[in-house]
């Protein structure tokens, strides 16, 4: 127990003693905090539209007008021809070119059906699927008016249009930083726990410490413990700066349990360590780790979840973020802190957890050889 | 010479693949020798020393570190060793008595004893006033006899050292070599390998390794007479010689 | 004499490439991070919209009510989840997570329906991921919508005016067309900065760059010799992430080709200077990759368009925007690609990649040299 106390006091005095430990454990996760959240805004912008009206009559307007008076759109002009249009997608200054054809208004009068255009970049497809399905409708919010004015003149009846409404529920105003605060407090305390961990091991190894440490009669646990417990104290440090300033400026609330929250982490860490060390454990080089740890955070960051749903990913993707503890911890710190979940909910997620962090600290300490 | 023997190595074989490093080595040292290893380069000093810490297991063959079998009890072993390696092993970002603190901790010194030791240590080495200098910024020489003062804190029945002289000046090296004897005069057993031959000469007995191979064993003034000459540089360059053609 | 230094320098570019090839790890990043990102992104991290839990409310269940919840579970897109009895069940399914929208149907919806009237449908979402939110009310308006169509058809009131939307650029809506031009940009800045900062700062450390720099070659050759490898190894994985688009997931070059390989040799030269650049900045290799990963890595993610829009940033990151290069080559990227324009479209950008090209390279071996007379 002295053993672990004393190897645990030497880190933190190195810690301290770095001169660009205590700095990115502070700016890293302002700066990420405020670039990130404010970058990762992924909400609709308006549609820039422009129209093409070969017809020009009163009731084309009177179409186009609704357009107008819609929020999701803003008008952008008019063009003339139709390579007038095509031109200025090609060169991205407008999103759709909305054709309305020639006898629109006619066809209209002599109920003929008709049809309008609507040409739309489809490079940003999410983007594209909202254009379109905001402008269809709109369109059929103008049929359904056309419908009525004619059903109420020759007094038919005909099915009614369906008024869908909707209530967003935890984040009524949809504000995007609330759901990524969260997200990016996983990534936070994944870095001081994976990388700067697996960083420091590897350097003993560089610079011969630990050989030294290796000939003395510590034993294998004394030393992953002396290691683990000052990186797990960073780590759960990290989270209170970035939970602090997530609710200071960012009013992301904490609905939850926060002990359940702190027992969570508390799992998470004890897992990214494990990674952490079992990869300085099997380089030699910090440039090595470093290439292999960017690999893999790669992967687990993109995989996680922290921009689009896990649900939507492919049935093997499931299966990778099985070992992808971030997966694990993104899920369960939005449910906590936004939704207000409790152990019932979470409480095979954090099993899995336990037992994961388990398997890697196991894993962990056999890769650690203290004689090669 | 009727001191017992410390360290014991009976057929002592180590091979990476198909390269043998250790070629079946025999040898014993005794309690209180300055015992010197001795090679050129790659003649598997280093691969040797490592086994007898506890760093590394050997292919076959046994050796026994003061009564003790090496591949049953490496860690109690461990508690009565020192060892103190070429490449300079003290931390460089904590200071001269953190690592003095942090090694006597984890050979279960107490507070008190680390303090009266560290004292009494940097008092010999007359640096007290560098005692919370960051070891960065201790010259070099100096740093080299505290990681040696600091190996053997713990008052080790065995120290090992390997190429402990590396890069130091010839002044710095003699002063070294003070301190080595300093400490088998207390009783320690010094087990140092090098290939400067003029330290060869400070030994009590040197084991001379060539391919892997024990070459020559016994004392300095010995091995000179056997082989008619003056100096252990001649011996040796006889011995390599001999492993050439 | 030239023909000697001609020499000295190909055994400069040959050893750098010995280092390359030699070492497994930076074979990993090199060809294994290009190809996982872009199976990542295709894959995984696209905006497909499937197998989002759903739950149905339904007071009225009639018919119509059932009918919709049919069609909406046929779209693929959703997955059920069960029918609730009550509101306050909303929130029990929501804490659970796995549900992510509930559609409450307002009793006799299906009467009202019938008889011309106005029912209601209420979609609740669970908004904790607002951008799924709201794709989840746009999907399940769309079907909506198709429903009440299909039910005017079937009484002979078809619609009078008919949307006919076309997709161009991407008629499949294949999200490839986003983020395999991204993903390239990105590629190559790490390729280049990330690995040649790492590889001259390691001879910083180890001693053998003053070895390098004390022969007799110019300090230009020796950047020269050190970058060479990386062009052509960036080349080479710039093609294969085309081929990949190409092949995988079926991006097509509509411009010209030639075009695209300049303006690639153009970016990669930029990245380049960038790498250089940061070593001569940079006293350890781990202080170099601390300054490539969040200098560089993390705003070509997120500041260059590459997943996140512009437009919608404050307008100080659109500013730290500007000065990205990665912003430019996504753009030139989709224009020659996805578009078919030519240098008549894309010269504005083309012109601030070389100037920033110019700049950077002018700094850095100046700063260079600078080392070398001290």
């Amino acid at each position: 127990m002295r053993t672990i106390l004393v190897l645990i006091r030497k880190e933190f005095i190195q810690i301290r003693r770095n001169r660009i430990m205590i700095p990115a454990m502070i700016v890293a996760p302002l700066v990420q905090m405020f670039v990130l959240v404010f970058a990762a805004n992924m909400n609709m912008r308006d549609i820039d539209f422009h129209i093409h009206d070969q017809d020009g009559s009163t009731e084309s307007k009177q179409l186009i007008a609704k357009y107008l008076s819609s929020p999701f759109y803003s008008y952008g002009g008019q063009v003339f021809t139709e390579q007038e249009g095509e031109e200025l997608l090609r060169r991205d200054q407008t999103d759709m070119i909305m054709t309305i054809p020639p006898a629109f208004g006619e066809q209209l009068i002599n109920r003929e059906p008709v049809a309008v255009q609507f040409l739309i970049n489809g490079i940003n497809s999410a983007a594209a699927v909202l254009t379109a399905s905001y402008s269809q409708s709109i369109l059929l919010d103008f049929n359904q008016e056309l419908i009525t004015n004619y059903l109420r003149i020759s007094g038919q009846s005909a099915p009614g249009r369906i008024d869908v409404s909707y209530l967003h529920w935890y984040n009524p105003e949809l504000d995007f930083k609330i759901f990524m605060v969260p997200g990016i407090l996983v990534i936070l305390v994944m870095l001081v726990g994976w990388l700067l961990m697996s960083l420091n091991v590897v350097r003993e190894k560089e610079l011969g410490t630990i050989e030294q440490l290796n000939v003395t009669p510590i034993r294998k646990h004394q030393f992953i413990i002396g290691k683990l417990i000052p990186f797990w104290i960073l780590g759960m440090i990290e989270l209170g700066i970035g939970l602090t300033l997530g609710r200071l400026v960012f009013h992301v609330p904490i609905l939850g349990s926060f002990g359940l929250l702190i027992g969570f982490t508390a799992l998470y860490l004890l897992t990214v360590l494990g990674f952490g060390l079992l990869i300085a454990a099997l380089s030699e080089t910090q440039q090595q780790v470093m290439f292999v740890n960017f690999f893999f955070v790669l992967v687990f960051i993109l995989m996680s979840g922290v921009f689009t749903p896990i649900e939507s990913m492919p049935d093997w993707a499931h299966w990778v973020n099985l070992i992808n503890p971030l997966a694990y911890y993104m899920r369960v710190i939005r449910m906590i802190l936004l939704k207000g979940s409790g152990f019932m909910d979470v409480w095979q997620d954090f099993a899995s957890m336990a037992l994961f962090g388990i398997i890697m600290i196991t894993l962990a300490v056999r890769s650690y050889k203290k004689r090669s | 010479m009727s001191r017992e023997s410390i360290i014991e190595v009976e057929n002592l074989t180590k091979r990476f693949g198909r390269f043998t490093a250790n070629d079946n080595l025999t040898f014993e040292v005794r309690e209180g020798e300055v015992f010197g290893f001795l090679g050129a380069n790659g003649a598997g000093k280093t691969t040797a020393l490592r086994i007898l810490c506890g760093l590394s297991k050997p292919t076959s063959g046994t050796v026994r570190i003061a009564g003790l079998d090496a591949s049953h009890h490496p860690d109690r072993i461990k508690k009565v060793i020192g060892y103190m390696c070429q490449r300079f092993a003290l931390y460089e970002d904590l200071t001269v008595f953190e690592n003095i603190q942090l090694y006597g901790g984890i050979y279960g010194l107490t507070p008190r004893e680390i303090r009266s030791r560290s004292d009494e240590l940097l008092d010999k080495l007359s640096i007290t006033d560098l005692r919370n200098r960051l070891i960065r910024s201790v010259p070099l020489g100096w740093r080299q006899k505290l990681a040696f003062s600091i190996a053997v804190l713990h008052r080790p029945k065995i120290v090992f050292l390997d190429e402990p002289t590396g890069g130091v000046d010839p002044i710095a090296r003699r002063q070294f070599w003070d301190l080595i004897y300093d400490a088998a005069r207390s009783g320690m057993t010094v087990f140092v390998t090098t290939h400067y031959m003029d330290e060869a000469e400070y030994c009590d007995r040197v084991c001379i390794l060539s391919g892997g191979r024990i070459e020559a064993l016994g004392r300095p003034e010995d091995l000179k007479t056997t082989c008619q000459v003056d100096t252990m540089d001649e011996v040796f360059i006889r011995i390599a010689r001999k492993d050439q053609t | 004499m030239k023909r000697v230094g001609f020499k000295r320098f190909m055994s400069l570019v040959v050893k750098e490439f010995n280092h390359i090839f030699r070492d497994r790890r930076t074979m990993l990043i090199l060809f294994g991070i290009p190809i996982m990102q872009i199976l990542i992104f295709g894959y995984v991290v696209n905006s497909d919209f499937k197998n989002i839990g759903i739950s149905v409310l339904d007071r009225s269940n009639d018919t119509h009510s059932q009918r919709i919840m049919s069609k909406l579970m046929a779209s693929g897109y959703f997955h059920f989840r069960g029918n609730l009895q009550s509101d306050h069940e909303i929130e029990e399914t929501f804490r659970s997570g796995k549900v992510k929208a509930v559609l409450v149907f307002e009793s006799d919806f299906g009467a009202q329906f019938n008889s011309g009237e106005s029912p209601k449908i209420q979609i609740v979402t669970d908004a904790s991921d607002p951008n799924l939110a709201n794709t989840i009310v746009s999907y399940i308006r769309g079907i909506i919508n198709a429903y009440q169509l299909e039910a005017r058809n079937a009484t002979g009131m078809g619609l009078l005016v008919a949307p006919e939307p076309r997709m161009v650029f991407n008629e499949n809506l294949s999200s490839a067309f986003m983020f395999v031009p991204g993903t390239m940009a990105l590629i190559l800045m790490l390729i280049c900065a990330l690995l040649t900062s790492i590889s001259v700062t390691r001879e910083k450390e180890v001693g053998t760059l003053e070895v390098i720099l004390v022969s007799p070659l110019h300090p230009v050759q020796i950047i020269l010799g050190k970058v060479l490898p990386y062009i052509f190894l960036a080349f080479i994985n710039g093609l294969v992430i085309l081929l990949l688009g190409r092949i995988v997931f079926g991006l097509p070059i509509l411009g010209s080709p030639i075009l695209l390989l300049a303006e690639l040799l153009l970016y990669i030269s930029l990245a380049l200077s960038l790498g250089i650049l940061i070593s001569t900045i940079a006293k350890s290799q781990q202080s170099a990759m601390f300054v490539s990963l969040f200098a560089l890595m993390l705003p070509t993610v997120l500041l260059s368009g590459f997943i996140f829009p512009i437009e919608n940033m404050p307008v100080i990151l659109q500013w730290a925007s500007a000065i990205l290069p990665p912003r430019y080559f996504i753009i030139i990227l989709k224009d020659i690609m996805l578009k078919g324009n030519g240098l008549a479209v894309v010269w504005p950008e083309t012109l601030i990649l070389a100037g920033m090209t110019v700049l950077l390279l002018f700094i850095a071996i100046k700063k260079f040299t600078i080392r070398l007379a001290i």
